[in-house]
């Protein structure tokens, strides 16, 4: 699985971090990094990261 | 797998329900049906970026999934009746569906002023449409703007035009504050002086008794007779379920559509509601069914409800705790953001500043904890990321907590 975000529309809301901890994460700036090939395993919680992104910044290619 | 779902409303919600529906594992038919003509579209930024001009239409509209690659969207058109015994429903353009599962997502509309005076000049902000004629009327130079209304929206808007340039921008409300509602009167303060600070004036205290103009708007008449001079008019005053579809059906349709802890409406395993419009009992509080107008609550709920419709249609054991989403909300106004996660309104009466002096540090991030029989029921941080992630610390602490009403 491949995750893009589109950091022109990232604004670091963090929702995606609460609902997929191990892809998503803060900085110490406060500003968002992410494991752009997660396992698979991962694909439900990001799914539901892309869902609750309020930018929509998040896309799950393959 | 046979049979027919019927989506009511094409907004988020209905986009969510789809998905969350084939997730589930319905792989009969699904129509939606939805009265604008766009494919749904995130709403967060026509207050803001759409508004400002930062952001195209394309780049608002939602990415469907691909498990809802063959649902059937009918669009520009809206249900305008339904008949629940006999599961069908039916559509302004004089034609009918059966179903087997409807849901209802048909949202909210913005309520209207309905005191006197001319129309054309006032706006609304809602539809991709209703923005794209604000800020139309906004880039004009030297124009004087009245946002009538110091709820999200309305200092939201506040915000934007200001940002574009504009020199008289004026928000009137009969609470003596902006956001006094969800966010009680300490937060409500500090906001209020932001946006002063910020160049947004503010007639607070006083309502609208009516509009000033021939054909179109010119003035604003407060309720103590005093006019504002406005060339454009936001009206921002709160929003009507857009529930009148389902009259005549014996629901409980006095403020959006009441649904049970699952969110099934009237007694009705088939009809469930979702997003704005779902008037709910949140089993996490204190089961007083309430509608949510934040922007997560399409998603949380949509997974849910069709989590039972799909059960209920395939003759399957749901087995589901009852709907118990965390609310959350944000509002992005000027630089700084609000960031909120629990039910501030549930504490409203016991308000402890966490974090930030907001009487000797007027500008800095503060942090506020709602409480109920000295719990913490909600936080809300106003400023910079700093403060939105200082909220998101309590999250964890306010999603273990057990409902008020045990």
């Amino acid at each position: 699985m491949k995750v893009v975000v589109d950091m022109n529309k990232c604004q670091d809301h963090g929702q995606c971090v609460f609902a997929a901890p191990d892809v998503f994460s803060m900085d110490d700036d406060g500003h968002l990094v992410f494991v752009a090939e997660p396992d698979d395993t991962l694909r439900d919680d990001v799914e539901e990261a892309a869902d609750v992104c309020p930018l929509q910044a998040i896309r799950i290619e393959d | 797998m046979t049979g027919r779902i019927v989506v009511a409303g094409a907004s988020m919600g209905g986009l969510r329900a789809v998905e969350q529906l084939r997730a589930a594992g319905w792989t009969g038919a699904i129509t939606v049906v939805g009265d604008e003509p766009h494919m749904p579209y995130n709403r967060p930024p026509l207050s803001k970026e759409v508004l400002a001009g930062k952001a195209p239409f394309e780049s608002l509209a939602f990415t469907p999934k691909a498990a809802a690659a063959d649902v059937e969207w009918r669009l520009g058109t809206r249900v305008v009746a339904a008949g629940l015994d006999r599961r069908v429903v039916d559509l302004d353009d004089g034609s009918a569906i059966s179903y087997d599962g409807l849901v209802v997502a048909t949202g909210m509309r913005p309520r209207r002023l309905t005191c006197p005076g001319p129309l054309t000049g006032r706006h609304t902000v809602r539809t991709l449409t209703d923005a794209q004629g604000l800020r139309g009327e906004l880039t004009r130079p030297g124009v004087r703007v009245v946002v009538v209304g110091a709820g999200f929206i309305g200092c939201e808007v506040a915000a934007t035009a200001v940002g574009l340039g504009v020199s008289e921008v004026t928000v009137v409300d009969p609470l003596p504050l902006p956001m006094v509602g969800p966010l009680g009167e300490l937060l409500a303060r500090a906001l209020l002086e932001r946006h002063q600070e910020r160049g947004v004036r503010f007639r607070l205290g006083t309502g609208v008794a009516g509009f000033e103009g021939d054909d179109r708007v010119t003035g604003v008449v407060l309720g103590d007779g005093s006019v504002l001079p406005a060339d454009v008019v936001v009206e921002s005053v709160g929003s009507v379920a857009n529930g009148e579809w389902l009259d005549g059906n014996g629901l409980d349709l006095s403020d959006g559509v009441l649904t049970c802890e699952h969110l099934r409406v009237g007694g009705r395993p088939e009809v469930v509601a979702v997003g704005d419009v779902a008037r709910f009992p949140n089993a996490r509080y204190d089961g007083v069914p309430r509608r949510v107008e934040h922007w997560s609550i399409p998603t949380d709920s949509a997974k849910h409800a069709a989590r039972m419709l799909v059960a209920e249609l395939t003759g399957v054991q749901a087995d589901l705790a009852p709907f118990a989403p965390l609310p959350t909300f944000w509002s992005d106004q000027h630089d700084f953001r609000l960031q909120s996660f629990g039910a501030p309104v549930l504490g409203l009466g016991d308000v402890r500043v966490l974090d930030g002096d907001p009487d000797r540090d007027p500008e800095g991030d503060v942090l506020v904890g709602y409480h109920a029989d000295g719990r913490l029921v909600g936080v809300v941080a106003l400023g910079g990321h700093g403060a939105a992630m200082g909220a998101a610390r309590y999250r964890a602490q306010l999603l273990k907590q057990p409902a008020l009403a045990a």
